[in-house]
C-alpha cells in the first residue's frame, strides 16, 4: 500500500469512525427497533442506518466496531428470539448482519455468537413463515452478498447447503429477489475463482474450486434441462458474468457450454432466442474471447439468421460498432438492420424503379414482409429498426459505410407513407401504408434517422424531393406538434447541408427557394394557435441562425421574408414560454441585423438601441422569469461576443442591466446577472490588460497601484462590487456560490500572490469601521437582510481603494467553504438520524404514559 | 324492413324506412350543390356579372345566350338558383307516417316533403334543432327573395338541349326535379308539424315501433335516433362527432345491440384534423389582416361558426389582433348569437356548468361586449356606417351565389391583399369560386367537419357491434381523388350494405318474433307439462285479438248456451266454434322396441326397413305397413279398423301426450 494510499484509508476511517455521541445512543436506537410493540419503523431510516454502517465498515475491517458495541449483537439476538418479528425489521437484521460480516474478524466473531447460522442457516427465517415475505427473501440475499468478501463466508454459505437456496431464489416471483439472486451467484463464482485458483485454469485441465464447481454444475444442468425457466435463469446469470467479468477463465466456461447455447438457436420446443442476443454481444465484446474469435462470429452470424429481426436487431447494432467485426458479419448485421428497409422501399416502388438497399442474394425478405404487413408488427419492427440507425448514424466514426441514398430514398418513402402523399405500387405497399398512415410514432423515428443522416455525403441529388417531403410535413395543419418540432430539427440539420452545397449558380437558385418555402411556412406557423407550435418555431429559427448566420443566401432570404418582423411581434405573446423563445430568437436574429459588419439598410425597425431597449424593458417588466432569464443570457451572449461596443458603452450597459437584476425576485436571472458580471470583468481585463504583479499586495503602493488600474475603476463605476457583495448575502445559495466564485477570481486578479494569514476572524487592522462591517456582515450570511448598499453603512461600494481593500481583508476562502456546505449537512449526520429513531420511539412512550 | 334511398348525397341523405307496419323518413337533407351551377345573386347591381357574354354553342346558334352566361371558360345559369330535391317518385310521400331529423341542416328539404307531397304525419326534432333549422331556412328565404330576378331560365333542362351543354350542366342529374327556393310561409306550416323531443325520450309509434332521440354530439341539439320493437332495433346513425365541441357528447352506449345500423353524414373532409384545420385558419386570418388586408369567411349563421369565434376569442390577443373589428352579418346573426346561450342542456359539460355560476357559455357574448365583434342583419343600415378595414367578415352562403357574402367577394376579389377562408365543407371551394374568375384575392381552403372520420366508425363499429351496416355508397370505396387510401372507407365485417339514390334496398335482417300478451284468466287456466327437465309446455287455446299493432290471447268464449228460442241465432253473433282439442303427441318411436312390442301382441312377421326419413315396418301377414318418419307416422292397413286402432294404441304408448 503506498503511503498516500494508507494515508487515504486513515484519514477516511477517522471520518467514518462512531464517534462518542453516536456509540450513546446507538444501544437505545438497537433496544428501540428490537421492541415489537414498535410499529413498524420507516424504511427510509432503516437504509439510511444501514448505509451509515457501509461507511463505518468500509475502512475498518477490526472487530472493534462489534466488540465496543454490543449493543449490536445483542440486537440481532433479541430479533432473532422475537416469536413474530415484523419483515421489515428481519429483513433489516439480515442486511446489518451480512454488512457486519464483511470483514473476517467480524464474520468469526458472530460465528462464535452462533447468529449466522441462526440467521442464514437452514433453521434461520429460511424455514418460517416469514420467507413468504419478498422482502425477507431479498435481505436474505442482500446479507449473503455483503458478506461475500471473504473464504470462511464462502465456505459458510456452500457448506450449509446455502448456494441451493440462491438457486431456487433465481426463479424467485419477486424480480427483485430473483436479480438479486442472480448478481449473488456471478459475484460468487467470481469470488471462488479469482480467490481460490492458484493456477490458471486450461480447457483441458478444469478443476474448479469446489463453490465455482458447483454453480457451473447447475448451469450446466439447467442449460441441458427441458424448462424454458431454468434455462432463462443460467443465461441471464451467463450474460451478466460475461458483461462484467473479463478474467480469462470466462472462456474455459464459455467452452463447456457453447455447444449447448448454440443448439437454442435451432431448437424449437424452448423458446429461449430472446435471451441470446445479448448473450453473445456481451461475448463477442469480451476481450478474453481472443483465441475462440472464430468461433464466436460463426455463432453470431447464426444468430443473426435464425433470431426474429426484432430479436436480431439490438445485436445487429451492437456488433456493428465493434471494430475487430470480420467483414462477412458485418455484412450480415447490416443485411438484418436495413432490410424492413429495403422493403419499403422495394413495396413503394414500381419493379426495377430503384435498386434497393440490399442485393436480393444476401435477404430472405419472407419474414420481414409478413411482419411489415401485420399491424400490430409493422410500427414495432420499424420504429425499432429506426432507432437502431440512428444510433449507428450518432456514432463519430462510422465502423460501416451504409447505403446512404437508398436509405435516405426509404426514408422518404416512409414519411410519405405517413402522411398518406404516397400511392403504393404493390399490394404490400398498399397494406403498408394502410397501417402508416397518420402513425406518429414511425414519423417521429423516420425525422431522427433523417436528421442524423444530414452529415452523410451521397444524398445531394435528392436534396430537391427531401425538402418537398419536409415542406409537406412542415405547411400540413395535420402535422401534430411533436413531429413538427422534429420535423424543423431535420430541416435545419438539411439546409445546414443545402448551404454547403450551393456553391453553384444552379444550385443556389434551389437554395434560395427552398429557403424562401421554408420562409412562408415559418411564417404561418408563428402563427399559429397552438403555443408549442409558435415556440417550436422560434426555436427553429434560432437554430438556423445559430449555424447559418454567415451565410450571404440564408440572410437575405430571411431579411426579405415577413419573419424578423413577426419574431419581434413574438415579444409580447401572451405565452411567457414563447415570449422567452422569442427573446433568444430576437437576440440571434440581431447578429444579422445589428452586429454584422454589413449590416442591411432596413430601416430603423433594426436598430440596435431598439432592440436593446425592448428587451431591457422584458427584463425590468416581464411578470414571467422564463422571458427575463432568456434576455440575461441573450446579454451575456452579445457582450461574450463582443457586441455590446466600446468599453464605455459596454459598462454602461453592464450598469443597466446590473442595477435591473440585483431586486428580480427569480434566482436564475440574477444568477444570470452574476455571468454577465463575470464575462465583463473577464473582458475589462483583456482589454485594459491585467494589473502587474509586481503591484500586488505590498499596502505601501496599493494607492499608487489602484490610480493605474483602470479596470478597478471601471468595476467601480459599472457597480459590479456591489452586486457581488450583495449577491454574497442572497437567500438563494447558488447566488452566493457564484458571487464568491467571482470575488474569488477578481481576487486571484488583483493579489496573484497572497501570504497565508490566520484567517480566524481576527479583524485586519488596516480595515476601517466600513469594511469591518462588511466582514461582520458577511459573516452572517444570508441572515444579513435588506443588505444596505446606498453607503448608510459607510462602505462605499464604488471607491476603488475600498473595494481592493475589501477584496484583500475578507476571507473569502472561509466564505466559500460555509457557502458550499450543503444546507442540510447538519439533519444528514448519523448522529441526527440516531436521534430521528429515538424521536419516534419517544412518541410511543409518551403514548403509554397517557394510558396510564 | 326496407329502405327507400331519395337522397345521393352522404350528408343530407334522406331515406324511408318500412319497419313492421310503419313508414318513417329519415332526415330530409337538401343538396344545395345545384346552385353551384347559377350566377351569384348580387346585392347591388354588379358590372362584371351583368356584361358576361351569353353563351353560344359551337355551331354559332345563340338562342341559350339569355339563359347561360360565360365566365373564364365556365358556363353559368343566368337565373335564381335552384335546388336538387329528394326523390318523389320512389314512393307515395303521402303514405310518411313520420320525419325524423337528426340535425338542423338535414331538415332544409322539410317544406318540399310536408307542403307539396300530400303528408300528413309528424315530424319529430329536438328544440335547437327546430329553432336554429328555422334560422336557416330563414337566411336561405331572405337572401334569395330580397334580390329579385326577373328572368327565370327553363330552356337549358329540355334534355335534347342539356347534352349539347358544356359539363358541369351537362352531367347534372334531374334538372327537371330542381326547385326555386320555398317561401316563408311555407316554412311555418312545415315547421308546424313539427314535435319536440328530447334526448332519451321514448316515443311510440301507432303501438308498432318506438323512436328514441340520442345525443350525436355534432351540433346543438343533433341526434341518432333508435327505432326498435320489442324484438328488433335499428339504429340511424348521422352526423355525429367524437370531438370535444359545443354539443353535448355523442351517446354511443345506447346503440349497441342494433340488428341493422344505418351509418351516413360521415365527415366530407377525412384527411383532415379539424384542429390543424383550425389552426390554419387562424394562421391565415392573421396573416392576412397583419398585413392590411380583409378576411372574408363564408359560413352558415350557427354551428362551427361558434367554436372558430371561441378559439378566436383566445388567439386575439396572442396574435396581435385586439384592435381588427369582427363582423357577423346573416339576417339571423343576432338571433343565432342569442340562441346559443339559451341552450344550456344541450351543451357539453363545461358549457352547461358555466351557465350555473352564472356566465354565458360561449364567449362570443364577451366578444360582443366589448365590442370586438359586431353583428348586423345585412350590409346595409348600420353596417355601412361602422365598417372599418381591415377586419374579418364571417357571412353566407358558404355556396357564395347568394347572401351578403356576394358582396364581399365583389368587393375585395380584385386585391391580393384580402383573403377568402373557406371553413365549410359542403361545397367545392373551387367551384365556389368560378364565377369570380378571374381572382386576385388570395384564397385558403379548411374545411373544418367535426363529423365522424373512418378512423373513428371503425372503432365506433367495433364498439357497438351491430349485425348489419347499410351505408351511402361513397364510404364503400375510397374517394375518387385518392384511389390508395384504402383506410378513408367503412371497414367492418360482415361488409356494408351500400345504397344509392333512388334504390330501394331490402334490409338483410328477417323479422322472426311477435310479442303477445296473455290475459291473466287465460293464464290462469294454463296446466304446463314438464316434458323435459327444464322445459315445460302447455297447449293454448284462446282467441287472437290484434289491435293498434298490440296482440293479446284472451280466453276463448264460452261454448254457445243451446238457445233459448228457436230464433236462428244472427250471423254477426257468430263467434269462432270451439271444437273439443285432441292431445298433442310428443316424442319418437325407438323401432327395435316397437318391433318387440308388435311381437309380443302377436304379430310374428315383421320386417323393418329404413327409409331416407325413417323406417317402414311391414306386417306381411296383415297386409299393413307402419311408416314411421321424424314428425309423423302413418298406418296405412286395408279397411280393417280394429286392427288400426290397436296398431294405433301401441304407437301411442311410446308417444307422451299433453
Amino acid at each position: 500500500m503506498s503511503r498516500q494510499q494508507a494515508w487515504f484509508i486513515a484519514r477516511a476511517r477517522h471520518r467514518f469512525a462512531m464517534t462518542r455521541e453516536c456509540s450513546l445512543l446507538l444501544p437505545h436506537v438497537c433496544a428501540a427497533l428490537a421492541d415489537p410493540r414498535q410499529p413498524g419503523s420507516d424504511d427510509t431510516c432503516l437504509e439510511k442506518l444501514l448505509d451509515w454502517f457501509r461507511e463505518l465498515t468500509k475502512f475498518d475491517p477490526t472487530v472493534e466496531l462489534v466488540q465496543n458495541n454490543p449493543c449490536l449483537t445483542e440486537f440481532i439476538t433479541s430479533v432473532l428470539a422475537l416469536p413474530e418479528p415484523s419483515p421489515s425489521i428481519l429483513s433489516f437484521t439480515l442486511r446489518l448482519a451480512g454488512i457486519l460480516a464483511a470483514s473476517e474478524n467480524r464474520f468469526q466473531h458472530l460465528q462464535q455468537e452462533k447468529l449466522l447460522v441462526r440467521l442464514f442457516g437452514r433453521d434461520g427465517p429460511l424455514n418460517s413463515a416469514l420467507w413468504e415475505d419478498a422482502s425477507v427473501r431479498s435481505g436474505w440475499v442482500e446479507g449473503v452478498h455483503s458478506m461475500m468478501h471473504h473464504q470462511p463466508a464462502l465456505h459458510f454459505l456452500c457448506d450449509g447447503g446455502g448456494i441451493d437456496v440462491i438457486f431456487t431464489l433465481q426463479g424467485d416471483p419477486s424480480l427483485f429477489v430473483a436479480s438479486a439472486a442472480s448478481q449473488l451467484l456471478v459475484h460468487m463464482l467470481t469470488f471462488s475463482v479469482e480467490s481460490e485458483m492458484t493456477e490458471p485454469l486450461s480447457t483441458k485441465d478444469c478443476d474448479w474450486p469446489a463453490c465455482a464447481q458447483m454453480i457451473i454444475k447447475h448451469i450446466e444442468d439447467s442449460l441441458q434441462s427441458s424448462s424454458s425457466s431454468h434455462i432463462e435463469q443460467s443465461l441471464k446469470l451467463l450474460t451478466s458474468l460475461f458483461g462484467s467479468c473479463r478474467a480469462t477463465w470466462t472462456e474455459v466456461l464459455w467452452l463447456g457450454i457453447a455447444k449447448q447455447i448454440e443448439s437454442f438457436l435451432t431448437e424449437e420446443t424452448v423458446q429461449v432466442q430472446h435471451m441470446l442476443a445479448n448473450l453473445l454481444l456481451r461475448i463477442a465484446w469480451s476481450p478474453v474471447f481472443c483465441d475462440t474469435k472464430g468461433s464466436i462470429w460463426a455463432l453470431v452470424t447464426s444468430a443473426l439468421e435464425h433470431l426474429t429481426p426484432v430479436q436480431a436487431g439490438p445485436l445487429a447494432v451492437g456488433i456493428l460498432r465493434i471494430p475487430e467485426c470480420p467483414q462477412d458479419v458485418r455484412i450480415q448485421a447490416l443485411t438484418v438492420l436495413l432490410q424492413p428497409m429495403d422493403c419499403i422501399l422495394r413495396a413503394a416502388s414500381q419493379p426495377l424503379e430503384y435498386a434497393g438497399l440490399l442485393d436480393e442474394s444476401v435477404s430472405d425478405p419472407a419474414t420481414v414482409e409478413s411482419l411489415l404487413s401485420s399491424k400490430s408488427s409493422c410500427v414495432n419492427l420499424l420504429c425499432q429498426t429506426l432507432a437502431h440507425l440512428e444510433k449507428l448514424l450518432s456514432l463519430i466514426r462510422l465502423p460501416v459505410d451504409l447505403p446512404y441514398m437508398s436509405l435516405l430514398r426509404s426514408l422518404m418513402t416512409i414519411l410519405q407513407f405517413c402522411n398518406g402523399f404516397l400511392s403504393p405500387a404493390s399490394p404490400l405497399g398498399s397494406t403498408i401504408s394502410r397501417i402508416l398512415i397518420n402513425c406518429f410514432r414511425v414519423q417521429r423515428s423516420a425525422l431522427d434517422v433523417l436528421a442524423a443522416l444530414s452529415k452523410q455525403k451521397g444524398c445531394d441529388t435528392l436534396l430537391g424531393s427531401l425538402f418537398d417531403v419536409l415542406l409537406a410535413y412542415l405547411e400540413s395543419p395535420n402535422t401534430n406538434p411533436t413531429v413538427l418540432k422534429k420535423t424543423f430539427q431535420a430541416t435545419s440539420k438539411w439546409l445546414v447541408r443545402l448551404q454547403e452545397l450551393s456553391c453553384s449558380n444552379t444550385q443556389w437558385q434551389q437554395t434560395k427557394k427552398i429557403l424562401e418555402d421554408v420562409f412562408l411556412v415559418l411564417q404561418k406557423r408563428l402563427y399559429s394557435p397552438c403555443w408549442e407550435v409558435r415556440d417550436s418555431s422560434l426555436e427553429f429559427l434560432t437554430a438556423l441562425i445559430n449555424c447559418l448566420k454567415d451565410q450571404d443566401e440564408f440572410r437575405q432570404s430571411l431579411l426579405s421574408s415577413e419573419v424578423p418582423r413577426l419574431t419581434e411581434n413574438l415579444l409580447e405573446d401572451p405565452e411567457s414560454y414563447v415570449r422567452a423563445s422569442a427573446v433568444t430568437a430576437v437576440g440571434h436574429l440581431a447578429f444579422i441585423t445589428c452586429f454584422a459588419p454589413e449590416s442591411p439598410a432596413i430601416g430603423n425597425q433594426y436598430n440596435k438601441e431598439n432592440i436593446v431597449a425592448k428587451l431591457q424593458e422584458i427584463l425590468s417588466t416581464d411578470p414571467e422569469g422564463f422571458p427575463r432569464r432568456a434576455v440575461i443570457s441573450i446579454f451575456t451572449k452579445w457582450l461574450r461576443q463582443g457586441c455590446t461596443g466600446q468599453l464605455e458603452d459596454t459598462e454602461r450597459f453592464v450598469s443597466r442591466v446590473i442595477q435591473t437584476v440585483e431586486h428580480d425576485l427569480d434566482w436564475e436571472v440574477r444568477l444570470g446577472g452574476l455571468e454577465l458580471v463575470e464575462v465583463f470583468c473577464s473582458q475589462t481585463f483583456r482589454q485594459l490588460g491585467h494589473p502587474k504583479c509586481t503591484y500586488a499586495p505590498l499596502s505601501s503602493v496599493v494607492t499608487s497601484y489602484i490610480n493605474q488600474n483602470e479596470s478597478l475603476h471601471v468595476f467601480c463605476r459599472a457597480k459590479v462590487f456591489s452586486f457581488l457583495f450583495q449577491s454574497l448575502c442572497d437567500y438563494d445559495k447558488p447566488i452566493g456560490q457564484r458571487a464568491c466564485d467571482v470575488l474569488l477570481g477578481l481576487r486571484y486578479t488583483f493579489y496573484p500572490v497572497r501570504t497565508l494569514k490566520d484567517s480566524q476572524g481576527a479583524e485586519d487592522s488596516r480595515a476601517g469601521p466600513s469594511i469591518a462591517w462588511l466582514q461582520r456582515t458577511l459573516r452572517q450570511g444570508s441572515m444579513a437582510q435588506n443588505f444596505p448598499t446606498d453607503g448608510d453603512n459607510g462602505v462605499d461600494f464604488q471607491d476603488p481603494e475600498s473595494m481592493l481593500l475589501a477584496l484583500d481583508i475578507i476571507d473569502l476562502e472561509d466564505l466559500h467553504d460555509g457557502l458550499n456546505k450543503s444546507s442540510d449537512h447538519v439533519e444528514k449526520s448519523p448522529q441526527s438520524l440516531l436521534q430521528d429513531i429515538l424521536a419516534t420511539v419517544g412518541t410511543i412512550e409518551e403514548n403509554e404514559a397517557d394510558c396510564y | 324492413l326496407k329502405l327507400y334511398c331519395l337522397s345521393g348525397h352522404p350528408t343530407l341523405p334522406c331515406n324511408v324506412l318500412k319497419f313492421k307496419s310503419t313508414t318513417i323518413m329519415l332526415d330530409c337533407g337538401l343538396d344545395m350543390t345545384s346552385t353551384l351551377n347559377f350566377l351569384p345573386l348580387p346585392l347591388v347591381q354588379s358590372p362584371r356579372l351583368s356584361k358576361l357574354p351569353g353563351w353560344v354553342l359551337k355551331d354559332g346558334s345563340t338562342f341559350l345566350d339569355k339563359e347561360l352566361k360565360e365566365c373564364s371558360g365556365h358556363v353559368f345559369v343566368d337565373s335564381v338558383p335552384e335546388f336538387c330535391l329528394p326523390e318523389t317518385e320512389l314512393l307515395d310521400l303521402s303514405t310518411v307516417d313520420v320525419i325524423l331529423i337528426s340535425n338542423y341542416h338535414c331538415m332544409m328539404a322539410l317544406p318540399y316533403i310536408t307542403e307539396y307531397t300530400g303528408f300528413t304525419g309528424t315530424v319529430y326534432a329536438t328544440e335547437p334543432t327546430v329553432q336554429i333549422g328555422r334560422l336557416l331556412m330563414e337566411e336561405l328565404v331572405n337572401s334569395i327573395e330580397r334580390v329579385p330576378k326577373a328572368q327565370s331560365a327553363s330552356m337549358w333542362k329540355n334534355k335534347e338541349v342539356q347534352r349539347l351543354l358544356p359539363t358541369p350542366l351537362k352531367d347534372a342529374v334531374e334538372v327537371s326535379m330542381w326547385r326555386k327556393c320555398y317561401t316563408m310561409p311555407e316554412v311555418n306550416a312545415a315547421l308546424s308539424k313539427i314535435q319536440l323531443v328530447g334526448y332519451s325520450q321514448k316515443i311510440e309509434l301507432f303501438g308498432a315501433v318506438q323512436v328514441t332521440p340520442l345525443s350525436s354530439g355534432y351540433a346543438l341539439g343533433s341526434s341518432n335516433w333508435i327505432i326498435q320493437s320489442h324484438y328488433e332495433k335499428v339504429s340511424y346513425v348521422s352526423g355525429s362527432s367524437l370531438l370535444t365541441t359545443h354539443p353535448q357528447p355523442m351517446d354511443q352506449a345506447s346503440l349497441k345491440n342494433s340488428d341493422v345500423l344505418i351509418l351516413t353524414g360521415l365527415t366530407q373532409i377525412p384527411t383532415a384534423n379539424p384542429d390543424g384545420m383550425v389552426g390554419e385558419f387562424c394562421s391565415n386570418l392573421a396573416m392576412t389582416v397583419r398585413n392590411g388586408g380583409n378576411v372574408l369567411v363564408p359560413c352558415y349563421p350557427s354551428g362551427v361558426i361558434y367554436d372558430l369565434l371561441e378559439c378566436l376569442y383566445q388567439y386575439i390577443d396572442s396574435a396581435g389582433l385586439s384592435n381588427v373589428p369582427f363582423y357577423f352579418i346573416s339576417p339571423v346573426a343576432n338571433s343565432s348569437l342569442e340562441f346559443s346561450q339559451i341552450f344550456a342542456e344541450w351543451l357539453c359539460h363545461n358549457k352547461q356548468t358555466k351557465v350555473y355560476l352564472p356566465e354565458p357559455p360561449f364567449p362570443h357574448a364577451e366578444l360582443i361586449q366589448t365590442n370586438k365583434l359586431k353583428h348586423y342583419p345585412s350590409i346595409h343600415g348600420d353596417f355601412s356606417n361602422d365598417f372599418k378595414q381591415p377586419c374579418v367578415v364571417f357571412t353566407g352562403h358558404p355556396s357564395l351565389r347568394f347572401g351578403d357574402v356576394v358582396h364581399f367577394m365583389e368587393l375585395w376579389g380584385k386585391s391580393s391583399l384580402n383573403t377568402v377562408i373557406f371553413t365549410e365543407p359542403d361545397f367545392s371551394y373551387l367551384d365556389a369560386l368560378a364565377p369570380y374568375q378571374p381572382l386576385a384575392m388570395k384564397c385558403v381552403y379548411c374545411p373544418i367537419d367535426t363529423r365522424l372520420n373512418f378512423i373513428q366508425v371503425s372503432k365506433l363499429l367495433k364498439e357497438v357491434q351491430p349485425l348489419h351496416v347499410v351505408c351511402p355508397e361513397q364510404y364503400t370505396q375510397p374517394p375518387p381523388t385518392q384511389s390508395h387510401r384504402t383506410d378513408l372507407m367503412v371497414d367492418c365485417q360482415p361488409p356494408p350494405m351500400s345504397y344509392r339514390r333512388a334504390e330501394v334496398l331490402t334490409l338483410p335482417y328477417k323479422r322472426r318474433y311477435e310479442k303477445i300478451e296473455i290475459m291473466p284468466d287465460l293464464a290462469d287456466s294454463l296446466v304446463p307439462l314438464e316434458i323435459k327437465p327444464g322445459i315445460s309446455l302447455a297447449t293454448v287455446s284462446a282467441v287472437l285479438h290484434t289491435k293498434d299493432n298490440k296482440h293479446v290471447l284472451q280466453l276463448p268464449p264460452k261454448p254457445p248456451q243451446p238457445p233459448a228460442s228457436k230464433k236462428r241465432k244472427r250471423v254477426s253473433d257468430d263467434v269462432p266454434e270451439c271444437k273439443p282439442l285432441k292431445p298433442l303427441l310428443s316424442g319418437s318411436i325407438p323401432v327395435d322396441q316397437f318391433v318387440q312390442t308388435l311381437e309380443k301382441h302377436g304379430f310374428s312377421d315383421v320386417k323393418v326397413e329404413d327409409t331416407a326419413k325413417g323406417h317402414i315396418v311391414l306386417l306381411q301377414e296383415a297386409e299393413t305397413l307402419i311408416q314411421i318418419e321424424e314428425d309423423s307416422t302413418h298406418i296405412i292397413c286395408d279397411n280393417d279398423e280394429p286392427l288400426r286402432v290397436k296398431l294405433r294404441d301401441l304407437v301411442l304408448k311410446f308417444l307422451q301426450k299433453f
